[in-house]
């Protein structure tokens, strides 16, 4: 059990990031390592001790107990959809660059317009 | 073994969010996702750990150049009343998080002894009924084959939009 | 960059195209399918485009061809979808073709097809990311 805590630990480390930090860029890199919590997250609790991957010899029969292949299918779903949202971030934030000439978004809130 | 892998995570997570070099921080989070790879393969997972070490790959290769094309450093924090109020508000959302996780992983069986329980009809019925050896795919393409459909369409449309919002001629 | 870098990348991307394809082709025999595949082989060419300069491409100054390729790749996947409908049973999304034998590489009925057209869309839209974010940055004006 102290896997998951671990997990839930990066979680937290990736929140503190996105409410105390100033710089977009930094937004962006909590909001991935918070992703990436979730994966651990959903990737552990498929997990069976001593079992293997779930890919099938010729044979077609299991020696063993198979992992879990539902959330590791869910993972992968996730993984891709993370990449499309971190490149729509970055494009906002080089936007946002071009416009005001600072990353942070206190001078931002200030400047508007 | 693998509570001293996320464990070097945390770490490497913490140096990515407090680094006074934006390029730092970008190199530590390449260790998180890098570290995560490591996990997946420890954890079984090959289809998932293919798929992580390119994406992650990437990912860093657009972030450096988005943060070369702009400024590098990030701008010093004036500790303000602000601020020492932002990280107060947030520390005290994270106690209450971790008590309600506390109580939420209770219901929950120990690391490794999940029980297989929706998952039983797909390892047992998923090399007849779909002719695919890797369980993952067949899964993936024939039992929910709707979610990878809108993964797809997820992945286009961030495309299109890149391009839109990047090359549009803004206000003056 | 120097000489040596651009000759290592121009053979290392032609290994990598060769290894991606194969991770897409096989998706139902091994660990891999359409998604990891696609980002391999997008791999290979941001490596060709990296190691040579970014006057290697500026020949048009626009993203077309990855364009047009990512979404005629999505359209063929939802034609093969749609095609469920008229053939086999009335069900959208089906397994139709015949499943073969489990174990060669033309088996498990329509999953190599999907995997083949999503491995072509997903590598044309990140290389249409790719070129939009790091390359062709400037704006179009009309």
């Amino acid at each position: 059990m102290t896997v998951f805590i671990l997990c839930f630990l990066m979680f937290l480390v990736g929140i503190h990031g996105v409410l105390t930090r100033r710089n977009l860029i930094k937004v962006v890199i909590s909001l991935t390592v918070m992703e990436f919590s979730i994966f651990l997250m959903l990737a552990l609790i498929g997990y069976i001790s001593g079992g293997e991957a779930p890919i099938l010899g010729r044979d077609m029969v299991f020696g063993q107990p198979v992992v879990d292949p539902l959330p590791q299918a869910m993972v992968l779903t996730a993984i891709v959809i993370a990449l499309a949202t971190n490149a729509m971030l970055l494009t906002i934030a080089i936007r946002l660059y071009k416009k005001y000439g600072t990353f942070d978004i206190r001078r931002i809130n200030e400047l508007k317009g | 073994m693998l509570s001293v892998i996320i464990g070097f995570m945390i770490i490497a997570a913490i140096v990515a969010i407090h680094a006074k070099d934006l390029l730092s921080a970008i190199i530590a989070q390449g260790f998180v996702g890098y570290g995560l790879v490591i996990c997946f393969l420890m954890l079984k997972a090959p289809d998932l750990a293919i798929v992580q070490i390119v994406v992650e790959t990437i990912t860093l290769i657009i972030m450096v150049a988005v943060v070369l094309d702009s400024s590098r450093k990030e701008l010093e924090v004036s500790f303000d009343r602000r601020q020492a109020g932002t990280i107060a508000a947030s520390f005290l959302f994270i106690m209450v998080l971790l008590l309600y996780f506390n109580r939420a992983i209770s219901g929950l069986n120990h690391f490794g002894g999940h029980s297989l329980r929706m998952s039983e009809a797909y390892v047992t019925g998923a090399a007849s009924q779909t002719g695919a050896l890797n369980l993952v795919t067949g899964v993936l393409w024939d039992f929910r084959g709707y979610d990878t459909l809108g993964e797809a369409t997820v992945l286009f449309t961030a495309a299109i939009g890149v391009i839109t919002i990047i090359r549009l001629v803004g206000k003056k | 960059m120097s000489v040596i870098v651009k000759k290592i990348a121009q053979l290392m991307s032609g290994l990598i195209f060769v290894y991606g394809i194969y991770i897409i082709t096989h998706g139902h025999l091994t660990p891999g399918g359409g998604f990891a595949g696609g980002a391999l082989v997008a791999g290979a060419f941001i490596l060709l485009i990296l190691a040579n300069g970014s006057e290697y491409i500026k020949l048009k100054r626009q993203e077309e061809g990855s364009s047009v390729v990512e979404s005629a790749a999505v359209l063929m996947a939802l034609v093969l979808a749609t095609a469920g409908l008229v053939a086999g049973s009335l069900v959208f999304f089906n397994n139709y073709l015949p499943e073969g034998i489990p174990g060669q590489l033309i088996s498990a009925g329509t999953i190599p097809l999907y995997n083949i057209f999503i491995g072509t869309e997903v590598a044309a839209a990140l290389i249409t990311i790719f070129l939009a974010l790091v390359i062709y940055k400037e704006e179009i004006s009309k």
